[in-house]
């Protein structure tokens, strides 16, 4: 029993007493420590920072993104990237209305298409209230089925707004404070160019997806489909939903093969168009984010690696000035692994304090880049993965370039050691 | 006073320490042997380059022969492994240097109890160990010093203090007073005589006669060996003795 236990307990003893000597140490160099963690300090603090800000823009665009319901597929003209067609111009490739006649019917698994055209930015005018820069946009009634955005007042639009070609509207919320229009502002008519148009519903504003130039607001304007053809030629694309979060892909598959076919592309020839799910879009957004967290990471790390090597550098002085004092040690008892485990730990805890340190000066920094209000990162903060990798890392830079001091200071030879100046 | 014991503390047999410097071989220690028993109080002199400082590393675990056997306390120590020699150093072996070698930032008390630290079992009582060890050495005021506000006297006393804490079978002192003033050298030299009344196995390398004077047998060595080897009054004669004729010569 005592046999077994002399191990373990000779470990035990080794690690007190290596802790005790080098707390010791560190709290007889005070000065000296706090300066040589600095290193590592700034360099956890900033990786966690960094961290901490890129899962806080992640955060945000994700949940604007959830707004918009991951069921949500869109479909849009591309020039292909070779094949016959990959000189063509992009208004050569823009979708024609009639193209998407009959998806509906053709397509099982889609619950509902619209299309939606823009015409660009156009200048609204109400009495001698005027805005620039309207974002003008054609729907179909089945919009209001894929888009969560609520009108908060007056009606949506119904297919025969679509068939009759009615100059009606639907007004973005914030465009009808713009244009200074009464609270309860349906019936009244605005304009468009030459064109009036009646306001038939105000519909919620869209959240602010744009960081940074919060100046430049937004404000947009829904008419019928139809009708947006009499302001200009659109440029179209469209919005489809699935009938299930499940059939999502089949959803997709059955409107490329429909769009093939009326858009006459051959059989091999790559396609002309886009078919994109939110879904797939946040797929290729969280494999990016991952990649972007790695790579500012990674960069951060290197001034870890900084602060490690003066670390080394901190301990390899230590050990040359400490050569009698390791003498002496030597000399009244200690063993090469107690003199290694002293100052493998001294320079491990310098590290640990350092992260720790770290991690609360990161703290503060993404307290700090939270509370910018122009940077819109208020949901910046730092995952607890963060905290684990900083500490792993600082615990490995101080194993790491603590070695080298720590097994000089082993090796030493212990007349050698006494007799040196 | 002196307790006669016939337990042989130390055993060296033929042993020889070479070094190589070079394409030359210096042999420090050459083939010498050398019986020492329980409650000795040896003093080792000899000119430098004789080998005294070898011999003490050997003594003391620091060094390993090149050749021959050196048993401490029935233990053979030649071959063993280097921790097992940091052990023997720790707990068989106290050291009292020339300089001190005191670490500067702790006290007196953190200075005596080190040894403690790399003990098997003296962890836990090591702060009381360590004050009774101060009060034994006539510290008991000055455990909260620093070295550097110690004097040089009492300095060698915390050195002292510390070599005795895990109460070892020799004590090894290296010119304990060369860094000393005469009175406070006679001072520590009857610290010396005290512990040795009180049973310690003392060795001690000196360049000085009257430091010398305070053993009971008196080793000369040269050139790696021992030249004589008598009791301390023996030693004494033929040295007044040789001292004669030398001035006879001299006149």
């Amino acid at each position: 029993m005592k046999a077994v236990l002399a191990i373990p307990l000779a470990f035990l003893r080794l690690f007190y007493q290596s802790i005790y000597l080098a707390l010791g140490q560190i709290w007889a160099n005070k000065m000296r420590s706090v300066l040589t963690t600095l290193g590592i300090v700034i360099g956890v603090a900033s990786v966690t920072a960094v961290i901490a800000a890129l899962t806080g823009l992640k955060a945000k665009i994700l949940t604007q993104v959830e707004t918009l319901g991951t069921n949500t597929i869109f479909i849009s003209p591309r020039v292909p990237e070779r094949g016959r067609r990959q000189h063509a111009g992009w208004w050569q490739m823009r979708f024609r209305p009639e193209q998407m006649d009959g998806l509906l019917e053709h397509c099982p698994s889609v619950a509902a298409l619209s299309r939606v055209g823009g015409v660009g930015w156009r200048t609204v005018k109400y009495g001698e209230q005027s805005v620039d820069r309207v974002e003008v946009q054609g729907i179909e009634p089945d919009f209001h089925k894929i888009e969560h955005r609520p009108v908060v007042l007056g009606r949506v639009f119904s297919p025969i707004d679509d068939m009759q070609v009615r100059q009606v509207c639907l007004i973005d919320s914030k465009l009808r404070d713009k244009l200074r229009l009464d609270r309860d502002c349906i019936g009244e008519t605005i304009r468009i160019g030459y064109h009036a148009f009646r306001i038939a519903g105000v519909i919620e504003s869209r959240p602010q997806m744009n960081f940074g130039e919060s100046s430049q607001e937004r404000y947009e304007l829904f008419i019928p489909f139809k009708t947006l053809e009499k302001l200009g030629d659109p440029s179209m694309w469209a919005m489809a939903t699935g009938k299930s979060a499940e059939t999502l892909e089949e959803a997709q598959a059955e409107i490329k093969f429909f769009l093939r076919r009326t858009r006459g592309i051959r059989p091999g020839e790559p396609d002309t168009f886009r078919v994109e799910s939110l879904q797939s879009a946040l797929d290729t957004f969280n494999k990016i984010s991952v990649i972007v967290t790695m790579v500012a990471g990674g960069i951060v790390g290197i001034s870890l690696l900084v602060g490690g090597v003066g670390i080394m550098n901190i301990m390899l002085v230590s050990v040359s000035e400490r050569t009698r004092e390791i003498g002496l040690r030597k000399a009244v008892g200690a063993k090469r692994s107690a003199i290694l485990t002293q100052f493998m730990i001294e320079s491990v805890t310098l590290c640990f304090v350092g992260g720790l340190v770290g991690v609360g000066f990161g703290q503060l920094l993404t307290m700090a880049i939270a509370n910018i209000p122009q940077v819109k990162l208020d949901l910046a903060h730092i995952p607890l993965w963060a905290i684990g990798l900083s500490f792993s890392f600082a615990g490995f830079v101080g194993i790491v370039f603590g070695m080298v001091p720590a097994i000089k200071a082993a090796q030493l030879d212990p007349i050698e050691a006494l007799r040196h100046e | 006073m002196q307790t006669k014991s016939d337990k042989i503390m130390i055993r060296l047999e033929n042993v020889m320490r070479v070094y190589k410097v070079g394409v030359e071989r210096i042999h420090a220690l050459d083939g010498l042997s050398l019986e020492l028993r329980e409650n000795e109080y040896v003093a080792v002199m000899g000119p430098s380059g004789s080998g005294k400082s070898t011999l003490m590393n050997v003594l003391g675990c620091l060094d390993q022969v090149t050749s021959g056997c050196y048993e401490l306390d029935g233990e053979n120590t030649t071959g063993m492994s280097d921790a097992a020699l940091a052990r023997v150093r720790n707990e068989r072996i106290g050291f009292v240097f020339q300089s001190f070698e005191l670490l500067s930032r702790s006290s007196a008390l953190k200075n005596v109890e080190m040894p403690l630290i790399y003990s098997r079992n003296g962890w836990w009582s090591r702060r009381k160990r360590a004050t009774q060890m101060l009060h034994r050495v006539g510290l008991g005021d000055r455990i909260r010093h620093r070295p550097n506000q110690l004097s040089g006297g009492e300095k060698q006393r915390v050195a002292i203090a510390r070599a005795l804490i895990c109460s070892p079978s020799i004590l090894l002192a290296d010119e304990p007073t060369g860094n000393l003033d005469s009175k406070t050298s006679e001072d520590i030299l009857a610290l010396f005589d005290q512990l040795h009344a009180e049973g310690q196995t003392i060795i001690l390398v000196t360049h000085e006669e009257s430091v010398a004077k305070h053993a009971n047998r008196i080793i000369r060595m040269k050139d790696g060996r021992i030249f004589t080897d008598l009791p301390a009054a023996e030693d004494q004669a033929r040295r007044l003795e040789l001292t004669g004729v030398l001035g006879k010569v001299t006149k």
